[in-house]
């Protein structure tokens, strides 16, 4: 029901539309189009028949052709008021053109409507979700990559085989070892000679402040050597104890200190 | 009630110390799933002769690039644009076409002749992708899918760039059943078989209570035993309709297989893929 018009049910109804002059059971004279599986009739109800109700619509075919069926309508309806005549008209023209378009949507590609169901929709729902927990991607991902990495798929781009990892270690570790044999007595040659040096300057130089400085010097050189022995027993160690490496590196720092002490000592006695 | 029964257990447990029974294992939906005579055996020979002969056989004997081409429904939104798009990123040597109403059946000898390996169409409704079917080509079987949950991109929280063009890994795991070795392989055909390990990229199918879960990472080996991911690349998760034998064709087509709801939603313990 619009605002201004009701909607007839009767199924004869030729506009729609509930007028008193377009109502099928209100006019005794009245025709309109149906149409039945793509062809159009036109139907007719006259006053001779109206105590007969089975045959009171009177069906006539009309053509598939749409100027042809226009001529049949009008001579059907010859002296029937102006009104039914149009309307019958702009019927079958609406008709007509309705027909077309369902031809020609079947031909192309339909969307098929498949109803979601709401129940079934919100179970699926906390399904997935549930599944998702229970999956762990990340876990599993890792895994598999790492299962990949230990069956060697992956080949010699990564740097991580544990066996040849320890077998360059014990490599280092022996070549350390050797160097650190050669330092120690380098080292000691270098010391004895550094000594002889500094005494050397000593006995020349007469500033005390000099003597600071070669003093210093000489710390810082002797230093350097104690730390690249120690550098050397830390490699060593590190394979074994990581930890104790920074620690034993400061015994020597302090140890150093010591000998500084004593030294200066010991160079004024010589001196 | 139950929390009683539980403190109880727990103080017998602790009463007991060295001597109590071991931990009951927790069931899980895993555990009780109820046995699947389709399950694959590792060293079942029926199903390797099945699979030497099957329609994957050239691709997994490397006779065949894939090639692949991506498309959507008519009238594809923003979203699933997009989507598209960073699908095509993800799987190397794809492309993506649009579809101005073009009828399936017509495109489909076209792409055989183009030399297309596989074809993927994802289904679009109300501006977001819920469809995709995915058919290998050459008459190859047709997989339709339910995709929900899509994260585009920007929407996963991350701070990694884009995919590369390297071609990436693929992991395929918890497909089970004979059902699910097929859809596997599937997805394994759409990339190519020799991944570029430069680009420590992994495409991740997970099969898990028959919800695929795809994922696509890059991964960095922190150490021997530790490995970091990152995602990157689209999310979603799928869900198996219907499988076909020959290309895509609704009503004349044979199917493999398809989810009826009535029968087979019922037992929450029964999966199928």
């Amino acid at each position: 029901r619009t605002k201004t018009q009701n909607f007839c049910r009767n199924e004869y109804n030729l506009t729609g539309l509930c007028n008193r002059s377009s109502c099928p059971l209100a006019n005794s004279q009245y025709a309109t189009i149906r149409e039945e599986k793509g062809r159009c009739y036109l139907y007719m109800k006259t006053i001779e028949r109206a105590a007969f109700p089975r045959r009171l619509w009177e069906r006539v075919l009309l053509s598939k052709n749409y100027e042809k069926a226009l001529e049949e309508i009008d001579e059907n309806l010859i002296y029937w008021p102006r009104f039914i005549r149009h309307k019958c008209k702009q019927r079958f023209t609406k008709i007509t053109q309705y027909l077309i378009r369902i031809r020609k949507l079947t031909l192309k590609r339909q969307r098929k409507l498949v109803p979601l169901r709401r129940k079934i929709e919100r179970r699926e729902k906390r399904r997935e979700e549930k599944a998702l927990i229970a999956a762990q991607l990340d876990n599993a991902i890792e895994k598999e990559l790492l299962e990949r990495l230990k069956q060697d798929t992956y080949g010699d781009i990564y740097n991580f085989p544990i066996h040849a990892f320890d077998k360059a270690l014990q490599q280092q570790d022996a070549e350390s070892e050797s160097e650190s044999d050669a330092e120690k007595e380098e080292e000691d040659d270098e010391d004895t000679d550094n000594r002889e040096f500094v005494e050397a300057d000593d006995s020349d130089l007469s500033d005390f402040e000099d003597m600071d400085k070669l003093e210093t010097s000489s710390e810082e050189e002797q230093e350097k050597e104690e730390e690249v022995e120690k550098k050397a027993s830390h490699s060593k160690s590190k394979g074994k104890t990581p930890l104790k490496g920074p620690a034993r590196r400061k015994r020597p720092y302090i140890e150093i200190e010591y000998e500084e002490e004593t030294e200066p000592t010991t160079k004024t006695k010589a001196a | 009630e139950k929390l009683a029964a539980k403190k109880k257990r727990r103080k017998e447990r602790e009463a007991l110390g060295d001597k109590a029974p071991p931990k009951a294992i927790p069931k899980t939906i895993e555990n009780q799933r109820v046995y699947d005579e389709t399950t694959v055996d590792p060293n079942d020979e029926e199903v390797a002769f099945d699979e030497a002969t099957d329609e994957f056989a050239p691709y997994f004997n490397r006779q065949t690039v894939p090639k692949i081409l991506i498309t959507t429904s008519d009238r594809p939104r923003g979203r699933t644009v997009r989507f598209c798009e960073q699908l095509s990123s993800v799987i190397p040597n794809s492309h993506v076409y649009y579809r101005r109403g073009l009828a399936l059946k017509r495109i489909i000898p076209q792409c055989i002749a183009r030399d297309f390996t596989d074809l993927i169409v994802i289904n679009e409704d109300r501006k977001i992708p819920n469809g995709l079917v995915l058919s290998h080509l050459p008459d190859g079987p047709t997989a339709h899918f339910r995709m929900s949950s899509v994260r585009l991109r920007k929407e996963i929280k991350q701070k990694g760039k884009e995919p590369t063009e390297h071609v990436p890994e693929v992991i395929l795991n918890n497909f089970t059943t004979r059902l699910g070795h097929s859809v596997g392989r599937m997805f394994a055909s759409l990339f190519p078989h020799d991944p570029q390990f430069i680009g420590r990229q992994v495409a991740t199918f997970h099969n898990q209570r028959d919800y695929i879960f795809f994922r696509f990472h890059r991964y960095i080996f922190k150490s021997e035993k530790k490995v970091g991911i990152q995602e990157l690349g689209p999310r979603f998760t799928l869900k198996l309709r219907s499988l076909q034998k020959g290309t895509f064709d609704s009503k004349f087509g044979e199917y493999e297989w398809i989810h009826k709801r009535r029968e087979m939603d019922t037992n929450r313990r029964k999966f199928h893929l």
